[in-house]
């Protein structure tokens, strides 16, 4: 066995001898320039790495249509949007670095591997020195890894697992959108005000990494606040038709069921609780309610009627009326013709935020942008103030607990904000448990030379 | 050589020049040309390449020989990637390891799947395979999180125990190696306008296709070849004669399997990190399409069939509008629109109609697969040489079906 077990200094030395033989024609890639990929023409390239095929391509198709507004926003082009409402003034629209920004364009499938093989053709293949993008948390960490693997800033798209920026967390990943456990400390209160403080909560959970998440976030801020919860049940992702599921919880007596479920899996299941006709129950006095604790404009449009009244968390909305929110809504809206979702928002934020790191660090080293976004503040992009943590590179900000609205007046006004829970109630230590703990470390930027 | 027939030892040593120039073979288009968006020439593809490649040849063993077709086979290759990250996690980073393991666990469990699947024979053993494949994928995305990751998938973190190692350094990411030499290591020789990549990974897990390559056609050309190819042709016949077939079929199913083992293996070595969508039922129906596409029962034809659809799906999901924009841009604006409107339905995430009617037309026209239209051409020439119809006397490549 002594062949595989290779000693630190063998281990050095074998790939010195290896490194100078395979090096001796010329040069190893990287080792000419100071990081991965480094820009030396008059242009520079970003990488949108989306899901244009498979369940998310909704969102998939939004997350593009945003970036493709940032980089015409950032080459100077329409009316700027939220580059004239952002409290940092370093983005001039003359590129980023005065280099013209291109970009490339990928299919995630929503899956880890067609994900993570676009993206790599996009760094070693295009030269690409920035990823973004994916509408899953699975397909959001399995490329962050790479990227920090690779010596590539990766800006999240929308992903609300923990994991992202807890237990998976990266040194060259950064995530704008909120997560799971902010979308429970976000609910409670609103769910105490609304529903009282004794109340018997029973889970229907996804089966799957962020439905455990989220489980385990709204169980704990709910049960902080006096609820108890009765029963949580996994469901199979697979599963479309929920009634097995739902009419053990007419034999319990909960009064409240909260879906961890999204898209098709809550469109489905919250069709089946509303025509099994719990909304109409009482139980221990009480009216039966039912909570989504993510929503997605896309997903409210999916369930239709079932909606309304039904209370969830999201992490932006097209009718919030900040200076920042309203330039973004009407330049997307002038040159798509509809409001943007919360996935092209984030998106658009994330390349916003990417190319002003650049701009203030001077460089598009990985290591200069890390240093530039942890710990900055900013607003006006829609979500208030905000806090990029160095700690955990996830944003801090103000979440919003929506509500399907009684009277919409089109397919877009589906959702009306009912709260808007200030920031200092949703920030959490980085190493509770519920993120990884202690042991999980984000580790050194990695420029990738 | 080897113990090969000469057609044969020819088809081995095209088979390794190819992959030996390949960084040469894929990169045909200077880097700044409009062109340069259908080179392939970049590690991770070439990579997937033969990593596919492997595991279509392991199995066209089963499909092309035994004609059994099993519907499941990306268990196999998943069953491998995650046996594969837990060596790299536990054990050592050295991919070494990894590899063997996974060759070892999913033979393994390609023995049970196999010794339960192969009592039923046709679209029941297709069956029986495909709900396994499922079994394992939903078990890997949900039941199993603590072994397999769940969703997030499983991936060297640096606080895994590697038992073999020395400590990392402070802050250090851990990579997948080979004594020392990282898989994405490359080495880039620039000529003229070309850039040509050479890299690691690719060149072990182009040594392993080799050497993948030259047991299948062993297999191919030995008795128990011939065996499976009679279980083929008429399996009742074979068991009134007095021969228990299952032996030979499940001897087939398990070298698959471990074929698949060996992809999977290659696939963690070279992007340390595994997925439960690796084992979802579109993943084993690629493979199939791969075998059909170049040619079952043929030594080639799974290679080009694999190459084929991995290079349709990493290059053309990404040509995009703006990218088309630029190579009409040259028209009047009417008219490049219209170009423009035509294609676009068959590019970007159209990738997927693309390679449907592709392998349509090759399924019609041509049922032996690219290596049939090879063949056709081969003797179109050769028919205007000498006159005499020798197409089919390549015996090398000579269709099974």
């Amino acid at each position: 066995m002594s062949i595989i077990k290779p000693t630190r200094r063998g281990l050095l030395r074998t790939s010195a001898v290896a490194g100078a033989g395979l090096a001796m024609p010329t040069i190893f890639t990287g080792s000419a320039s100071a990081y991965m990929n480094e820009p030396t023409g008059s242009s520079v390239t970003l990488g949108f790495n989306v899901p244009q095929s498979g369940p998310y391509a909704d969102e998939g198709a939004d997350e593009l249509r945003a970036y493709e507004l940032a980089v015409e926003h950032l080459n100077g082009g329409g009316d700027g949007g939220m580059m004239n409402t952002f409290s940092s003034k370093e983005l001039k629209g003359n590129g980023i670095l005065g280099k013209k920004v291109e970009y490339v364009t990928g299919d995630t499938q929503t899956k880890a591997d067609a994900a993570r093989a676009s993206a790599k053709s996009m760094i070693e293949k295009d030269g690409a020195i920035m990823i973004t993008g994916g509408s899953s948390s699975g397909v959001a960490v399995a490329v962050q890894a790479l990227c920090q693997e690779a010596g590539i800033i990766f800006m999240a798209g929308l992903t609300h697992s923990n994991d992202t920026t807890g237990k998976d967390k990266k040194a060259n990943g950064f995530r704008h959108f909120f997560n799971s456990y902010m979308s429970g400390a976000a609910l409670a209160p609103v769910l105490a005000n609304a529903y009282g403080k004794d109340r018997k909560a029973y889970h229907l959970t996804a089966d799957y990494n962020w439905g455990y998440t989220t489980e385990e976030a709204v169980r704990e801020s709910t049960e902080a606040m006096g609820w108890e919860t009765v029963n949580a049940v996994k469901t199979p992702l697979t599963q479309t038709d929920f009634s097995s599921y739902i009419a053990p919880v007419l034999q319990s007596d909960a009064d409240v069921l909260v879906l961890n479920h999204y898209g098709g899996n809550m469109i489905n299941s919250l069709t089946n609780a509303v025509q099994f006709g719990l909304r109409d129950k009482l139980v221990n006095g009480k009216n039966f309610e039912i909570i989504v604790p993510l929503y997605s404009r896309l997903m409210a449009r999916g369930a239709g009627e079932n909606v309304k009244g039904i209370f969830g968390s999201t992490n932006w909305h097209w009718s919030l009326q900040d200076e920042g929110s309203k330039a973004f809504v009407k330049s997307f809206g002038e040159k798509y013709g509809f409001p943007p979702s919360q996935a092209a928002h984030t998106t658009y934020c994330q390349t916003l935020l990417y190319a002003d790191a650049a701009e203030r660090a001077g460089t598009f080293n990985p290591c200069g942008i890390v240093e530039a976004l942890e710990g900055f503040e900013f607003d006006g992009l829609g979500n208030g103030k905000t806090l990029y943590r160095a700690e955990d590179h996830q944003c801090f900000k103000d979440v919003l607990v929506v509500k399907g609205k009684e009277n919409p007046t089109s397919e877009f006004d589906i959702l009306e904000v009912v709260e808007v829970t200030p920031v200092e109630q949703v920030t959490y230590d980085a190493n509770i448990p519920q993120m990884g703990g202690p042991e999980a470390t984000l580790g050194d930027c990695n420029p990738g030379a | 050589m080897f113990g090969l027939r000469k057609s044969d030892s020819v088809l081995l040593l095209i088979v390794i020049a190819l992959t030996v120039f390949a960084p040469f073979i894929l990169n045909p288009f200077p880097e700044n040309s409009v062109m340069a968006q259908f080179n392939a020439g970049y590690p991770d593809l070439m990579q997937r390449l033969v990593i596919f490649g492997i595991f279509a040849i392991g199995f066209n063993i089963l499909f092309g020989l035994t004609g059994y077709l099993s519907f499941g086979h990306a268990a196999f290759l998943g069953v491998g990637s995650y046996a594969g990250v837990w060596m790299i996690k536990l054990l050592t980073l050295n991919v070494i390891p990894a590899i063997v393991v996974s060759v070892i666990v999913a033979g393994a469990f390609s023995l049970l799947v196999g010794w339960i699947s192969l009592r039923r024979s046709g679209i029941y053993f297709s069956i029986l395979t495909l709900a396994f494949a499922q079994m394992s994928y939903a078990l890997a995305y949900s039941v199993l999180t603590p072994i397999t990751g769940g969703e997030t998938g499983l991936q060297p973190k640096v606080a895994d125990p590697r038992i073999l190692d020395a400590a990392l350094e402070e802050g250090v990411t851990p990579r997948a190696n080979l004594f020392g030499m990282f898989m994405n290591d490359s080495y880039e020789m620039v000529v003229g306008g070309w850039i040509f990549t050479f890299n690691v990974g690719y060149y072990i897990a182009a040594i392993c296709m080799v050497f993948a390559f030259y047991l299948s056609i062993r297999i191919f050309r030995s008795p128990f070849g011939l065996m499976l190819r009679a279980v083929k042709s008429n399996q009742q016949r074979l068991n009134y004669t007095g021969i228990e077939s299952k032996p030979y079929t499940l001897a087939a199913f398990v070298i698959s399997g471990m074929y698949a083992g060996l992809a999977g293996g290659l696939l963690v070595a070279m992007d340390t990190q595994a997925g439960a969508e690796r084992m979802f039922w579109t993943a084993s129906g690629e493979v199939v399409l791969m075998t059909i596409l170049g040619g079952a029962g043929t030594l080639i034809g799974p290679v080009l069939g694999a190459g084929f659809i991995k290079y349709f799906e990493n290059i053309v999901s990404k040509i995009n509008a703006n990218i088309l924009e630029t190579w009409f841009s040259f028209m009047p604006d009417g008219i490049s629109d219209l170009f423009v409107g035509l294609i676009y339905p068959f590019i970007g995430k159209g990738w997927h109609l693309t390679l449907g009617i592709l392998f349509m037309l090759v399924v019609i026209f041509l049922p032996g697969g690219l290596v049939q239209g090879g063949q056709k051409i081969a003797g179109m020439f050769k028919n205007k040489k000498d006159g005499s119809d020798s197409a089919t006397s390549s015996a090398s490549a000579a269709p099974a079906e």
